[in-house]
């Protein structure tokens, strides 16, 4: 079973907001409900406390807006958790710029690894 | 409704091998970063479908259960909750209507409300979460309006002529909450307990509270 929705996440205020509609998160594409699942996962798993992961989206979004970078709120959160995962040690640019480069080039197509650990 | 069996696995599909157009940017990037974790065992792909689903249906009617719960044990905070829904709720640290506000409409035994948006599906989800699928249904918008009492003892809900029925229209600048009445029987339970007993339908005003078996 899935925790409850952590209100610290829910309720992020401001440039931070979750979008949505009528209340409902809105994903404009599938990867940024993974990318939302995997950041929220990893506070589940207490990788890092929630407020690290909503000061790294502000900065991101302040950063992007101060430098007119039209970027999606999704984007923003991705290269959010990117920073923090790269901060913590976790991954490694080379690892993610190599695994990307496999999936598209298409010599990896293990659709999404597997489902349990 | 099962035209989207969802079982919580398909969301990969779109991802595999049979792409026609190259995928984005971020949807690869999102994809290394899901794969790397998993192999370092951080995380498991059927952890995020459940995360990600969770949160798209569930945001919760549990945080309008315990906005009752609380009003129930509590006669400042529910005298604060009628006077002024919105700031009480923000007390307990629900709120992100975004400008809309929230009253609270007390039921008792002489007045049941009962809740509607009859333009769309204006609906308080702060604090009930995603609205149910009849909520947004034409049948019940307009027929709620017209004839409530048949509409609630569709719900089984059944109101002595000498209730008062009141239909309140939702709106964008105006949400409503209903308080149902605390069932008789519960005066030893706890708010938590309590707040167990809430229902999102009560909250909507087409059920009431039922008691629960073994207190009775």
């Amino acid at each position: 079973m899935a925790k409850d929705p952590n209100p610290e996440v829910t309720t992020m205020d401001g440039e931070a907001a979750l979008p949505r509609s009528n209340g409902e998160l809105v994903f404009e594409a599938p990867w940024e409900g993974r990318a939302f699942g995997i950041a929220v996962a990893l506070n589940e798993q207490q990788v890092y406390p929630w407020r690290s992961f909503r000061d790294a989206l502000v900065d991101h979004i302040a950063a992007d807006d101060a430098e007119g970078r039209e970027t999606t709120y999704y984007e923003r959160w991705l290269a959010s958790l990117e920073t923090l995962l790269l901060e913590q040690g976790l991954v490694t640019e080379e690892e993610l710029d190599a695994r990307m480069a496999e999936y598209e080039s298409g010599e990896r197509d293990d659709d999404w690894v597997p489902h349990t650990r | 409704m099962h035209d989207d069996n969802h079982d919580g696995h398909d969301h990969h599909d779109g991802h595999g091998g049979h792409h026609p157009e190259p995928e984005s940017y971020p949807a690869l990037r999102t994809r290394a970063i899901e794969s790397l974790l998993a192999e370092k065992g951080l995380i498991a792909s059927d952890a995020i479908d459940a995360i990600v689903e969770k949160f798209e249906q569930d945001i919760g009617p549990m945080n309008g259960a315990k906005v009752v719960a609380r009003a129930w044990v509590d006669p400042e905070f529910k005298r604060r909750l009628l006077e002024n829904g919105t700031e009480a709720i923000a007390e307990m640290g629900y709120w992100g209507t975004q400008g809309a506000e929230i009253i609270v409409l007390e039921n008792t035994p002489d007045v049941h409300n009962v809740v509607v948006c009859t333009l769309c599906s204006c609906y308080p989800w702060p604090v009930l979460g995603l609205p149910p699928m009849w909520y947004k249904s034409a049948p019940y918008r307009s027929r709620v309006v017209r004839e409530p009492r048949a509409v609630l003892k569709e719900f089984g809900t059944e109101l002595g002529d000498d209730v008062e029925v009141r239909v309140q229209d939702s709106t964008a600048e105006v949400r409503y909450l209903v308080l149902p009445e605390r069932p008789e029987g519960t005066e030893r339970m706890s708010e938590q307990e309590l707040a167990a007993l809430v229902t999102r339908d009560a909250m909507i005003g087409v059920t009431k509270i039922q008691v629960p078996a073994q207190v009775r």
